[in-house]
């Protein structure tokens, strides 16, 4: 439909005129950019913090008082001169235009109503205090926003209680008043309207005039070939098919894929007819001892009158027996079992007993995609602004989203165990195998195969998983789209991610990844400064080169990768992780759900953290010079009684206490 | 209903029945082979220490993934303990070395750590106390550390059950005589080693000298003085033999009162700032002449602490607007049930209502009140410089909590370990805190659950309410030497004041010296269940090779070889050693520790995940939602 039909080179024209117009920052990467979304606000007590310890002593993070944004952009304007000073401070992306500012009072919900300048650009919305004592800043992308909405009408009395409401996609809301007087909220509501939701008026999301370059190409780093290679990939009973190369057999399938070897082109086409939107089975990962194997599919067109299909039961048991087991086929329905009874009524349903005798199903009791909307609301709720605070438990309990996290690690962790025992294959549907379908195949991959816990693999496993088999990332963020009340959004892959932290919370050196690395990826899930997310399946983006046009998140991310390890990381080839899925253990994601709330931002990094890195260093330092100590010990044989070795008197000690 | 049966393909066998009868029956129980040869397993006795009676063919279950396995041996009861001497492969083997120091062993449990003791009659579990008509088939031992036992009886011989039955229950719910506690013949039958520099030690308060070092610590010698004037407890048996007083006060006003209404020192600020406590005067309704000459005696006391050098006083009453002694009782028997767990099926018919049941037990709740309270003293003497009085009517309970708090807040030396020995023997031994009554290790109030509805306060705050808090004090002091910000609790459900919120806030928002202040965080998201404490005998809940326990041996890992390699730069003229490293000694193989460790068991299988049993619950007023269909979006615009 339009939202994909934007003819790249008239809508670059227009919005580049429609800014004031200077361009041609390209090859810049902005340094501490992609801080993104975040909002600054230096502690409102102590006044800001002392910008940078040195490294041995326990610097406080980075990560919030990092005021780079800021430095950027101020020593742009001495380069830049000409411009008008205010204006200046504003950071922008090669390829980001500026549309407007404006002077207005941001509604900050902690620290009460705060004068400000606002800047609008293609990208982003920019608000700077122009009040001496507050430093705040508000650097927010336009791909954030999910609703704006006009507060007060011409007759409104009370302070600031004229001007806009606008709601976001990252638990938040930002509440500016404006003058009553000349049209700044007509404008204003206009413009972002406009470069919010650019889908609406034509516009090109901005991905596509996003013109940064970084040192590496992320879109290299999935490559489907050399994936299933890694997985020893193809072999005697699987192999890889081209069939879907043009997205004839399923339009919303990768282009490549892995089949049993026994089943034949023909076999895939009928199998194809028999599954909802013809995402027929095919592998996900392979065990690489025992064989079993992953796959993943839509759910069978049962309907009503209980159809059946010979050609995909047969397609079932050629699954089966591919490792050489006699056991059956578990088959893991997500859905409720009420849920996947009632799909029969439009032509869905599950694989009966009487069809299937090779095969054991079990329900895995997750909701869907409405019900998890729902609960993140909830969640939203008792966290923002304020955080719920009398019955915090049981306020907590009733948004059931904590419950639908247990549910679907459960899950996860009951394909993985089937699959790492041995016992038999599993096959994963939900209904059209896009949402909980990739959550429970995703999780598994993690707890089974070590290789997607580094970042690297990571990357490829959202890119596999999710990007490539059509999780509809276009419908489920709404990207550039106004409208908020699709019923077709849920928060389905920030789910997932909600899974990942768990895990990591979990088991703290398994991952090579770090929480940064998680939220980075949250944040770029809605700016819509990348093209990793942008677009339903790989069809349609093959359609908008979005490989050629835009740039891929993991880009910024392998550019600078060392922000986003985690320096516990210790690397084990074949550890299978399980999380345990009890509420005793799980726990609500402070640092990203609430983490616009100053009062509870938790201590990056924590102190044991913290302390390792220091004793990583200092590690790296006695080397070295243990290194030099031997180089010299070495150069004193051969020269004799030039000075006495001995420690060195700046050697730092350890202190094993704190 | 939905989910039922459907979910735990993995899991071994399928949950029975959910209520505590779900045990396999003791014929399907498989036994280790050897079972009946009984391996035998020496008792271990402490000096001291005697046998009183034992049984044999004993089956103690053990819980593993889902289902329970037993192991046969012999139940024993000494003045001492309850031992089960069985030949139980599944402990950890390397025990000895790695816990040097380890007196109670791992199927030990001590008579004073008993909390209940149920018995299984026909599958029924029944309280059991007194005298018993009939021998249950099975029992069950809940501990006041909240482990689990369970021992079946079926096979072992019909007098021996008896004996053994009747002697658990003896032992450790008869009152006690004082000096019939074990510790008197342990200390009579081992040595004493006597500690020397308080420096190295502990400081046990027990000489003038250790409150003059304490003084002088915290330079607080130049408005308080260290008091001889209760040397064999002539004032007063309450109080310790020596202790602290704002320097003009009259020796002969301690007498007065026997000790109540005398602000006693507990600590020094760096800014002269102290806190002190008071015992209040005892309440005379009636008598007049009594009550005026206390108000005058007290005017008095006040007059001489109000006036310079002293900073202005703020009195804290704790009897009055604070915790009461039975709400925490109250609350810490309820939090403690939800870890007394008897098998898998209750852990996780419990964990879909987790957070409503931790929030019913108010115990979270109780502990920030505790926290926030020593947050809001620690402001008063950190940035109003005013002293600051507690008031209750002992100065032995709360007194002793909340004055330990703010000092591990405020005093880094509270936070090591011997500085941290040191303070609960200040506060809490010789602060009077009654230990004997509030653990009731003398066992007096048996009829407590009668005595409940009638009696006073006093009687019912009996058994461990004290304990609990003691215990988060410890985790403080870990986090703490783990170099972690102490602890973050619950909820609050009362505002904070506008200075101590800006007081909190401004600390909150600067980098954290560790060093100096500590404040804990008291919003709702940052108070947790403390998982190594209370979750630790959970087979459940255990995270292998996971949590905290994983960073912390990286940590210790790293610190070893740092050290290691120090030593090489130290040693180098003499030794050429190769620079790489051998592998760490300490803690070799983290991967496979619980996440609970150092206080967890490893009782189960390493690659088997946990799966929850039942996970499936109504979703109430979203069920309309839960209905509707999956999306049938129209595929054309892909």
């Amino acid at each position: 439909m339009s939202r994909d039909a934007h003819p790249p080179t008239d809508a670059r024209r227009r919005a580049a005129g429609g800014g004031q117009g200077r361009r041609g920052r390209r090859g810049r990467a902005l340094e501490g950019a992609e801080r993104g979304p975040g909002a600054k606000q230096p502690g409102n007590g102590g006044g800001a913090r002392s910008p940078r310890v040195s490294r041995m002593a326990s610097a406080p993070t980075s990560k919030y008082n990092s005021h780079s944004l800021e430095n950027e952009s101020i020593k742009r304007t001495s380069r830049d001169g000409v411009n008008r000073d205010l204006s200046e401070t504003v950071p922008r992306l090669p390829g980001e235009t500026r549309i407007t500012d404006k002077e207005v009072i941001y509604i900050c919900p902690f620290n009460g109503p705060i004068k400000g300048r606002v800047y609008i650009t293609n990208y982003r919305l920019y608000l700077r205090s122009l009040e001496t004592d507050s430093a705040l800043i508000l650097d927010v992308p336009l791909g954030v926003i999910s609703r704006i909405e006009k507060m007060g009408g011409a007759t409104s009395r009370g302070e600031n209680s004229y001007g806009l409401d606008i709601t976001c996609k990252d638990m938040r809301n930002l509440r500016f008043a404006l003058k009553q007087e000349g049209h700044s909220r007509r404008d204003m509501f206009d413009i972002l309207t406009r470069y919010a939701f650019p889908l609406a008026h034509s516009l090109p999301i901005f991905a596509f005039l996003n013109e940064e370059k970084f040192n590496v190409d992320g879109w290299t780093v999935y490559n489907p070939v050399e994936e299933y290679r890694r997985q020893g990939l193809p072999n005697h009973h699987w192999r890889i098919t081209f069939i879907n190369k043009c997205y004839e057999l399923c339009d919303t399938y990768p282009a490549l894929l892995v089949v049993p070897y026994r089943a034949s082109d023909d076999d895939l086409r009928r199998v194809a007819t028999f599954r909802s939107r013809n995402r027929i089975p095919v592998l996900s990962w392979i065990h690489p001892e025992n064989k079993t194997v992953i796959v993943r599919c839509s759910q069978p067109l049962v309907g009503m009158s209980g159809k059946r299909n010979k050609d995909d039961e047969k397609y079932l048991d050629v699954i089966r027996e591919t490792n050489r087991q006699i056991s059956k086929l578990t088959i893991y329905d997500a859905r409720p079992n009420v849920n996947a009874v009632a799909n029969k009524a439009t032509g869905g349903g599950y694989e009966s007993d009487d069809a299937y005798h090779n095969a054991e199903l079990f329900f895995l009791d997750i909701h869907n995609i409405h019900v998890m909307r729902e609960s993140l609301k909830k969640v939203k709720d008792i966290v923002y602004p304020n955080v719920e605070e009398s019955h915090w438990l049981s306020s907590l309990e009733s948004t059931h989203w904590l419950e639908h996290i247990k549910l679907v690690l459960t899950g996860a962790i009951q394909v993985a165990d089937k699959v790492s025992s041995g016992k038999s294959s599993v096959l994963v549907h939900c209904s059209d195998g896009w949402d909980r379908t990739a959550q429970l195949t995703s999780l598994a991959m993690l707890m089974l195969d070590s290789f997607y816990r580094s970042i690297e693999g990571f990357e490829i496993l959202v890119q596999k998983e999710w990007i490539s088999f059509g999780h509809k990332f276009a419908s489920r963020i709404g990207h550039g789209d106004k409208n908020h009340a699709d019923a077709d959004r849920s928060p389905i892959f920030l789910q997932f991610i909600d899974c990942v932290w768990q895990m990591s919370k979990q088991f703290p050196t398994a991952f090579e990844f770090n929480e940064r690395f998680l939220i980075t990826i949250l944040d770029h899930l809605y700016s819509c400064r990348f093209g990793t997310f942008l677009y339903n399946c790989e069809s349609a983006r093959e359609r908008q080169k979005v490989t050629e046009r835009t740039v891929s998140l993991w880009s910024l991310i392998n550019s600078n990768k060392d922000k986003f390890k985690n320096p516990f990381y210790t690397k084990e080839i074949n550890r299978v992780l399980y999380p345990v899925a009890s509420m005793r253990h799980l726990e609500l994601w402070v640092n990203y759900y609430i983490r616009w709330n100053p009062r509870i931002k938790q201590q990056q990094p924590n102190p044991v953290e913290q302390r390792y890195v220091e004793l990583l260093a200092l590690r790296d330092e006695y080397i070295q010079r243990l290194e030099e100590l031997q180089l010299a010990g070495s150069a004193k044989l051969a020269e004799p009684s030039t000075s006495p070795a001995g420690p060195s008197p700046m050697m730092p000690h350890v202190h094993t206490h704190f | 209903m939905l989910g039922k049966g459907v979910v735990g393909g993995g899991g071994g066998t399928k949950a029975p029945k959910p209520s505590f009868v779900s045990y396999v029956r003791p014929e399907e129980i498989h036994t280790n082979e050897k079972e009946v040869t009984e391996k035998e397993v020496t008792l271990h006795l402490l000096p001291g220490e005697q046998l009183l009676c034992e049984a044999s063919t004993v089956l103690k279950y053990v819980q593993e993934d889902s289902c329970q396995r037993g192991i046969y041996g012999k139940l024993v009861c000494t003045d001492f303990k309850i031992a089960f001497l069985g030949d139980d492969d599944s402990a950890l083997d390397n025990d000895e070395t790695q816990f040097k120091n380890k007196v109670i062993g791992e199927n030990d449990i001590t008579l004073h750590c008993v909390d209940q003791i149920y018995g299984v009659f026909d599958e029924k579990k029944k309280t059991l106390f007194g005298q018993l008509k009939k021998y249950p088939e099975k029992l069950i031992i809940h501990c006041k550390d909240l482990r689990v036992f369970h021992f079946c009886l079926r096979y072992t011989k019909e007098e021996e059950v008896k004996r053994i039955v009747s002697g658990i229950i003896h032992h450790t719910q008869a009152p006690k005589l004082l000096k019939r506690l074990f510790l008197f013949s342990y200390a009579a039958a081992a040595q004493n080693h006597a500690a020397t520099d308080p420096r190295n030690h502990t400081v046990m308060f027990d000489t003038l000298k250790d409150w003059c070092w304490e003084l002088e610590r915290t330079k607080g010698s130049v408005k308080y003085k260290a008091v001889s004037v209760n040397e064999g407890y002539k004032v007063c048996e309450r109080l310790p033999a020596y202790f602290v007083v704002p320097t003009p006060l009259p020796e002969e006003d301690l007498s007065r009162f026997q000790g109540h209404g005398i602000p006693l020192w507990c600590w020094s600020c760096h800014n002269g700032c102290a806190l002190l406590k008071m015992s209040a005067l005892p309440k005379k309704e009636q008598d007049d002449g009594l009550s005026q000459m206390q108000k005058s005696f007290l005017d008095g006391i006040y007059k001489t602490i109000h006036r310079p050098p002293y900073e202005i006083v703020k009195t804290e009453d704790l009897s009055s607007n604070f915790l009461s002694l039975q709400d925490i009782q109250t609350a810490y028997s309820k939090f403690k049930q939800l870890f007394l767990i008897d098998n898998s099926t209750e852990f996780w018919d419990t964990d879909i209502k987790w957070f409503s049941l931790l929030e019913s037990s108010s115990w979270l709740d109780i502990i920030r009140r505790c926290l926030k309270k020593a947050i809001e003293i620690t402001e008063c003497l950190e940035a109003q410089n005013v002293n600051v009085l507690l008031l209750e009517e002992n100065a032995s309970d709360l007194c002793c909590l909340v004055s330990s708090l703010v000092q591990v807040m405020m005093d880094p030396h509270c936070r090591t370990r011997i500085g941290f020995q040191s303070l609960v023997q200040k506060e809490w031994i010789m602060g009077g805190h009654s230990f004997l009554d509030r653990c009731n290790h003398l066992r007096q109030s048996d009829k407590e659950e009668h005595q409940r509805q009638l009696s006073l306060p006093l009687t019912q705050s009996k058994s461990s309410p004290k304990r609990g808090f003691f215990r988060e004090e410890t985790d403080h002091l870990i986090k703490n030497l783990l170099g972690k910000r102490i602890s973050k609790l619950i909820n609050s459900s009362d505002e904070l004041h506008d200075n101590l919120r800006e007081f909190y806030d401004s600390w909150h928002s600067k980098p954290t010296d560790y060093h100096g202040l500590l404040l804990p965080h008291i919003e709702g998201p940052e108070i947790k269940v403390w998982a190594q404490r209370y979750l630790r005998w959970i087979p459940e809940a255990q995270i292998l090779g996971g949590g905290r326990a994983a960073t912390v041996s990286k940590l210790l890992e790293m610190m070893e070889e740092v050290e290691r390699l120090q030593e090489k730069i130290d040693a180098r003229p003499h030794g050429q050693g190769a620079l790489l490293a051998e592998a760490p000694l300490l803690l070799r193989g983290s991967a496979r520790l619980s996440a609970l460790f150092p206080f967890a068991l490893l009782q189960r299988h390493p690659s088997k995940p946990v799966l929850p049993t039942s996970g499936w619950k109504a979703l109430g007023d979203e069920e309309d939602l839960a209905k509707r269909e999956d999306e049938f979006v129209d595929l054309g615009d892909v």
